[in-house]
């Protein structure tokens, strides 16, 4: 198991000019950086970032994509994974945050929670290439491997559970722009709205 | 070709290209199988094949976010069952995009023996999308007056297909 800030502080020493939808690692992300090139959306509708980031990577053909998602969404949207190998975006970059529950409201378990095998599933949807880390160690030494090499791949990783209990209007509001702010800050950047 | 009182594939297509669009998100339905023949053979048009019509919502406001000008093509079925992506993806995103959808069960006199119809025009109104209803070539117009008032609203347009027994199916 990893820790989401630990694994995503590694991935910014590799980020370079990629667009980051940050997703599930959100609240992590936003404090290592926040430039327009970065898409903390929130959650607009569970199991859409996956779609969101194959639309992005589509549009923008000359940018490296990078979403960090979670298990709880692809398993509420596991046919994504077949239209993404399908359209088969070479920028597309698809890390998974598989911390084996549902974090947000309360920490129960996703159906079969430790024993499915995400790589697997994203392989038979047809990604060329697919991987399960589950050691900071050992994924610090792939990344860059997997950045240099064409996409689209997919990225399971191990995360420890944060759970979170408090009712949720009593929680911390980490993002600092509304979602539909983030994507007319990003068309600016693109140059394209 | 279809008969003058159906709508063609071919005006939906000029529609389209009228329009602006780049890419087709969608999922097939009784309705539109010649259009996708029409699609499909465009060197012009990108079509994104989605498996559940939520995800054609996410996939277009990764597209719209990009640049791009994508419309959605499902079923009012289809439509129904992604009332939350809907809300998130395109309403909250502020996505400007026009999605038609195939009108499966609509009669014109308003009797009919298909849920999918009787709820319909109640789901849009539920969740205040504006639409219009398409049945024939001469009605085309409202096509783009659909992507105009996206546009204005910079939120999703429905254009109802009531055309299930014509020319989308020849």
């Amino acid at each position: 198991m990893m820790h989401t800030a630990d694994l995503l502080k590694v991935f910014a020493e590799h980020r370079g000019d990629s667009i980051v939808i940050s997703g599930r690692g959100g609240k992590h992300w936003i404090g290592i950086s926040d430039t327009v090139l970065d898409v903390p959306l929130g959650d607009p509708a569970m199991g859409g970032h996956s779609g969101f980031g194959l639309g992005l990577a589509l549009a923008q053909p000359n940018k490296r994509v990078i979403l960090f998602d979670s298990e709880g969404d692809i398993l509420m949207s596991m046919g994504q994974l077949a239209t993404i190998a399908e359209q088969a975006p070479v920028n597309f970059y698809h890390f998974i945050l598989d911390n084996e529950v549902y974090a947000t409201t309360g920490g129960q378990p996703v159906p079969n929670a430790k024993h499915v095998d995400y790589a697997m599933i994203a392989k038979g949807a047809g990604f060329p290439r697919a991987f399960n880390f589950d050691e900071l160690d050992a994924f610090s030494k792939e990344l860059p491997g997997i950045l240099k090499a064409p996409g689209p791949v997919f990225v399971a990783l191990k995360v420890w559970p944060e759970v979170e209990n408090t009712p949720i209007g009593q929680r911390v509001r980490w993002r600092k722009r509304g979602a539909d702010k983030v994507v007319r800050d990003l068309r600016g950047a693109l140059a394209v709205g | 070709m279809a008969d003058a009182g159906a709508l063609s594939p071919e005006t939906v297509m000029r529609q389209m290209k009228q329009n602006g669009v780049t890419d087709i998100v969608w999922l097939p339905d009784s309705e539109t199988n010649w259009l996708f023949l029409l699609m499909e053979a465009d060197p012009d048009l990108r079509l994104v094949g989605v498996t559940r019509e939520g995800h054609a919502c996410s996939i277009a406001a990764g597209l719209f976010a990009g640049g791009r000008k994508p419309m959605m093509l499902i079923q009012n079925t289809g439509m129904m069952e992604s009332g939350d992506s809907i809300r998130g993806w395109l309403m909250g995103l502020k996505v400007p995009i026009v999605l038609m959808v195939g009108y499966r069960g609509y009669t014109r006199h308003g009797v009919n023996t298909d849920t999918a119809a009787t709820y319909t025009e109640r789901f849009l109104m539920a969740f205040g999308i504006p639409f219009y209803l398409v049945e024939n070539d001469a009605d085309s117009d409202r096509i783009s007056t659909a992507f105009k008032e996206a546009e204005q609203i910079q939120g999703p347009v429905v254009v109802l297909v009531g055309d299930e027994y014509h020319g989308f199916n020849r």
